[in-house]
């Protein structure tokens, strides 16, 4: 068997594509709650003054990566946990007993996760230029890189939670336990030079921090954390989360 | 190596982490071509089997060979070697019947030619060339069992197996799954497993049955010979001391077989409905009390009865139920 099979990688990929274009509601109700965030944060917290948004920036051009950035996490983190949904529905065992190589299966999963990730965060952006967030178009390529890492990362993550839970019900636990305080402490609604020590320990602690902050900086053009640094910690967090995500899927029996 | 046999287990064996021991040294072969059948009550670890044999269980002890390609070193041999529809639907509902297929052909590395060709024979074999582009969940049950099939078949697999092909469905469904099943076997060059508690659609189907109960196979033989070795007819007996009366009607020389359940005796014979009061009077002779007495031509269901003293379906239902059943079941068929 070979262990990269081109053709299982695309046919995951196009499955996970048109799930997602199929979904309506999902698809409505990733775009909405977002743009609320954007809409009603950003511009209800626009006469607040914070220290580390430089003189010329709007609160809500420092929001709009961090909104992205939670698009993009939500997303992901639902597409590894959703081998769930799969394993509830039975189509696991069909995907387990092709002969494929589970990383197949799992690049397969993680590029499709990343693909509808990056549309949603693409809307979220065309969202907030209306709003007339200024972006920087040439900024646009190394955001690109940190939604795929972010997205990555995340897809990496939910496939360890969903090998660790026998089935949904334990999802909406993860999201407040984990999801929530990991989006809320990562520096994407409020900046960091504001925080005290302790808040600001945890956001140094939290992988999410990075990817925010170095999305803010390509898009943007500020940030708190040097972009390579940024880069860094991000592509290590990413390579552990989907050496551990695939390798616990491996072990998974159907 | 014997060409003829396509399935070769030899002493198949799993034990889960509890120490609860699904199947227990199991050895059968099946042969190209036919159907092969897998019948016993819920549990008995006929679903184990079929994930053991489909590589998706690794074996505790034993091994088995697919078309020999070994399930446990050469699990990418096997499974290109088969088709499985697993007891749950394993279908994408969001998919149309048509993707699915699509899926599935793309997942065993099948060309944009093969693929079309190869969907277009699968759906016409199952009659789901008209709703092969509506999304799955809108298919009935029946529909979603028969895309399963074809799916099974796309990849021109040498054995496909069917884990409880119809449970679930209504009769009439189950009729025309069954036809499905008969005219692939004689359509394609398919050898079929398949695992079931109905004895009916064992029966039917199979070419050979093997009774499953335990995790250990108790029999196994063509439906006729299984309901042939009882004797052609047989007397389910229930009364205060089958023991006793056992040892008695042992002497007899038309008693062809006799196996006791307490409370429950059931003989194999010839002519049966002549020997009725002859055994009442042995009874009443040496002082045995009957409760009832029922006759029969034996069903594989009186195999599995026969050889357990628990029925297939009623398992776990009092002796007492057991016997109303049967006897409901027999006035019926006068």
């Amino acid at each position: 068997m070979r262990l990269i099979s081109g053709q299982a990688i695309y046919v995951m990929w196009l499955r996970d594509v048109k799930r997602f274009t199929r979904a309506r509601s999902r698809l409505i109700g990733n775009i909405v709650q977002p743009f609320f965030f954007l809409a009603i944060l950003g511009f209800g917290l626009s006469s607040a003054a914070f220290p580390g948004i430089p003189s010329g920036f709007q609160f809500v051009d420092f929001l709009t990566p961090g909104i992205v950035a939670m698009a993009v996490l939500f997303s992901s983190i639902f597409a590894g946990v959703s081998v769930l949904w799969d394993k509830q529905f039975g189509f696991l065992q069909e995907v387990l007993v092709a002969p494929v190589s589970r990383l197949s299966i799992v690049l397969g999963r993680t590029l499709g996760g990343a693909t509808t990730a990056l549309i949603q965060g693409f809307i979220i952006l065309g969202i907030a230029s209306a709003l007339s967030v200024r972006l920087k178009p040439l900024g646009l390529l190394l955001g690109i890189v940190f939604m795929v890492l972010i997205a990555f990362t995340a897809v990496g993550f939910g496939l360890i939670v969903a090998s660790q839970m026998e089935d949904f019900h334990g999802f909406q636990l993860i999201m407040n336990l984990l999801v929530f305080p990991l989006f809320f402490t990562s520096s994407a609604v409020y900046p960091l030079e504001g925080l005290p020590a302790w808040l600001r320990t945890i956001a140094y602690l939290n992988p999410l921090t990075y990817g925010v902050d170095g999305l803010r900086e390509s898009l943007i053009g500020f940030s708190s954390i040097p972009i390579e640094i940024d880069l860094t910690i991000l592509i290590g967090v990413c390579a552990v989360m989907l050496t551990v995500g695939s390798y616990l899927f491996g072990r998974s029996e159907a | 190596m014997n060409e003829d046999l396509v399935i070769e287990a030899r002493g198949l064996t799993k034990v889960f982490d509890n120490s609860f021991k699904a199947v227990d040294e199991v050895s059968f072969e099946v042969k190209r071509r036919e159907i092969f059948g897998f019948l016993g009550p819920n549990g008995a670890g006929k679903t184990t089997t079929i994930k053991m044999l489909s590589t998706l269980l690794k074996p505790t002890a034993g091994t088995a060979s697919i078309d020999f390609h070994s399930i446990t070193s050469d699990a990418d041999g096997v499974r290109r070697s088969i088709g499985i529809v697993f007891q749950d639907p394993a279908l994408d509902d969001e998919l149309t019947g048509r993707e699915n297929l699509d899926f599935h052909a793309r997942m065993y590395g099948m060309s944009g030619g093969q693929r079309k060709e190869r969907i277009a024979e699968v759906l016409r074999l199952t009659d789901l060339e008209d709703r092969a582009d509506v999304q799955v969940k809108k298919y009935s049950s029946g529909m979603k069992r028969r895309l399963e099939i074809a799916r099974g078949l796309m990849h021109y697999p040498k054995v496909l197996f069917l884990d409880e092909p119809t449970l679930g469905l209504d009769a009439q469904t189950r009729r025309t799954i069954w036809d499905y099943i008969l005219k692939l076997n004689r359509e394609e060059d398919v050898t079929i497993f398949l695992t079931t508690h109905y004895m009916e659609e064992a029966d039917l189907l199979c070419d050979r049955v093997a009774i499953i109960d335990h995790g250990r196979i108790i029999v196994l033989d063509t439906p006729e010979n299984l309901k042939s070795s009882i004797g052609s007819d047989m007397i389910t007996l229930e009364c205060s001391d089958p023991e006793r009366l056992s040892k008695r009607l042992r002497s007899e020389e038309w008693v062809e077989n006799l196996k006791v359940h307490s409370p429950t005796m059931i003989i194999g014979l010839r002519h049966s409905e002549e020997k009725i009061p002859e055994i009442v009077d042995i009874a009443r002779e040496v002082g045995v009390k009957v409760r009832s007495i029922t006759t029969r031509k034996p069903t594989l269901e009186d195999v599995f009865l026969y050889f357990t003293g628990r029925q297939i379906r009623e398992s776990e239902a009092t002796p007492v139920e057991r016997i109303r059943t049967m006897r409901m079941r027999t006035a019926r068929r006068r």
